[in-house]
């Protein structure tokens, strides 16, 4: 079982080009759980991820509550263009353990890959697979990494919206008991994926955890009429903000 | 005009051949109209690599024919064949050292690009000596330096060689500096986020991202390589195709200049399609639609 830390990030501060992305910001993540961060586009909730990853100059303090560091527990997924066109799916599923030069799990990546339904594109270069199974590689190299704490930075925007459907479904059952700060700008992603959803709004930016309860669990159905009535209250507080 | 007319004449009559194959697949039987069938599908693949160079030689032909172009201006595509053959053991003989020549300058070319390039892209230091020493020697032509290398390396291969070398070594640099350059920021991260060495991130991300970019600037190169070991025969040698190319220009053998610019011709197509087969097998990637 995996155990997966909380996730504290304190004096968080961000220049770029002059200008105050944020100052001073402080943030958690429930161990465990995904957290869905919401907000307008060019806010710097990319670059509030990459500076939890470390990816920054200029980082904040970001610890763990178990006092072990983020380091080697953390995976990232980016949007898009994260598959190395010149490697197979097989391979592009190991990168983490070619880049690190380790011992390359290629049983249990074909396991995961069949498990993921791309059994017949293991030996397919990326550009040979469609959008969503593309999606479906990157999330089987972030699961194959076996690291608690996961950072996806709206990993299902360029896809239509019944692959997005069914991405959504197969990554919150995929992550399970994983720390997740999913980031995202559609509210109903955030409704059907989050335990927890948090809105980065102003200049600086800070941010505010929605107070919502649900009695489910992720990934929620749509057919949830409370849901609705929330993606509604979300997008008032978005237009607020 | 006349050629226009001629070419259309063709065309016609092209279009009332396949209109008579047509007809006649309907009077074979099933496994000769299926042999048929599929001659017709391959024909076209490969008929504009036929009819160009056709018609390029008719229009050729045609032209001597209407402005009554004397042999020691332009000779006949059959005198030149002719003189081929009549050559042919000499042309033989002078294009040995020339193939040499192109094909270790390309080499050499390749080698010292790729070596600048990776140097330039790893040490910032070593990038800010070297820009400005890699314009200077672009900035001077290659004919003006040829001369110096003669001078100074003699009559034999080794100046033609360098001058190839110096010739083809900057596409390749600025191609695949570029496309080493041009890393997407976010393949660097999840490297970065995967605990990958520094080294690793070269050797793994960087130079294959830059791959495409080194193999567009090798084609580039491909094409320059003849010219640069004809510019560097022709600077002063004794022996090559360029030689023999002056020669027979001073000695006003026109139809053998033309067989040996076929020569040359048919060097360039066959290098270049050779290098292009190569890096088309090398890096299958580049042939899928990008993703």
């Amino acid at each position: 079982m995996l155990k997966s830390p909380a996730v504290l990030v304190n004096n968080a501060s961000l220049y770029y080009q002059d200008k105050v992305l944020f100052d001073q910001l402080n943030f958690h993540l429930a161990a465990g759980q995904t957290t869905c961060l919401l907000g307008s586009s060019g806010i710097g909730k990319s670059r509030f991820l990459h500076l939890i990853a470390g990816l920054n100059a200029n980082s904040a303090d970001v610890t763990t509550c178990d006092q072990k560091g983020l380091a080697g527990r953390l995976t990232y997924m980016p949007q898009t263009h994260t598959l190395l066109p010149w490697l197979t799916i097989l391979d592009n599923v190991v990168l983490g353990y070619r880049l690190r030069r380790e011992n390359k799990p290629y049983i249990q990546a074909r396991e995961l890959l069949h498990k993921l339904g791309l059994g017949e594109a293991i030996d397919k270069y990326p550009a040979q697979l469609s959008g969503g199974m593309q999606q479906r590689t990157a999330l089987a190299r972030v699961l194959l990494e076996k690291r608690p704490i996961v950072l996806m930075d709206e990993p299902f925007s360029a896809l239509d919206s019944i692959t997005r459907y069914y991405l959504q479904e197969l990554t919150a059952c995929a992550l399970k008991n994983h720390t997740v700060l999913l980031v995202t700008h559609d509210p109903l992603e955030a409704l059907r994926l989050g335990h927890h959803i948090a809105i980065m709004s102003g200049e600086p930016a800070k941010i505010n955890y929605i107070n919502c309860e649900f009695l489910d669990s992720p990934p929620r159905s749509l057919s949830n009429t409370e849901l609705l009535q929330w993606q509604a209250k979300l997008l008032q507080h978005l237009q607020e903000a | 005009m006349v050629t226009i007319a001629f070419l259309r004449n063709q065309l016609i009559n092209r279009l009332a051949q396949l209109q008579n194959v047509f007809t006649s697949l309907w009077n074979l039987n099933f496994t000769k109209k299926r042999l048929a069938l599929l001659a017709l599908k391959i024909f076209p693949l490969f008929s504009h690599k036929i009819f160009i160079p056709i018609g390029f030689i008719l229009i050729w032909e045609c032209l001597i024919h209407i402005l009554q172009l004397p042999n020691y201006i332009l000779p006949t595509p059959f005198e030149v064949l002719q003189s081929l053959i009549n050559h042919a053991s000499l042309i033989a003989l002078q294009t040995l050292p020339t193939l040499v020549e192109i094909l270790l300058g390309l080499f050499l070319g390749i080698i010292f690009g790729v070596s600048i390039a990776l140097c330039m892209c790893l040490f910032r230091t070593i990038h800010a000596f070297l820009l400005p020493l890699l314009l200077i020697s672009q900035a001077l032509p290659v004919f003006a330096i040829a001369p110096l290398l003669v001078l100074w390396f003699g009559y034999g291969i080794t100046a033609k060689i360098i001058t190839t070398t110096f010739m083809l070594f900057f596409p390749i640099t600025s191609n695949f500096l570029d496309g080493l350059k041009q890393t997407p920021e976010n393949y660097l991260n999840v490297a970065k986020i995967m605990n990958s060495s520094r080294w690793q991130i070269l050797y793994q991300i960087r130079i294959p991202a830059g791959l495409p970019n080194l193999a567009s600037g090798i084609r580039l190169a491909t094409t320059m390589a003849p010219l640069g070991a004809i510019i560097g025969e022709w600077v002063g040698s004794n022996q090559g195709l360029g030689f023999l190319l002056l020669n027979a220009n001073a000695q006003m053998q026109i139809d053998l200049m033309f067989a040996v610019l076929l020569v040359i011709f048919f060097i360039g197509i066959l290098l270049y399609f050779l290098i292009n087969t190569l890096l088309k097998l090398a890096l299958p990637w580049t042939l899928l639609s990008s993703c």
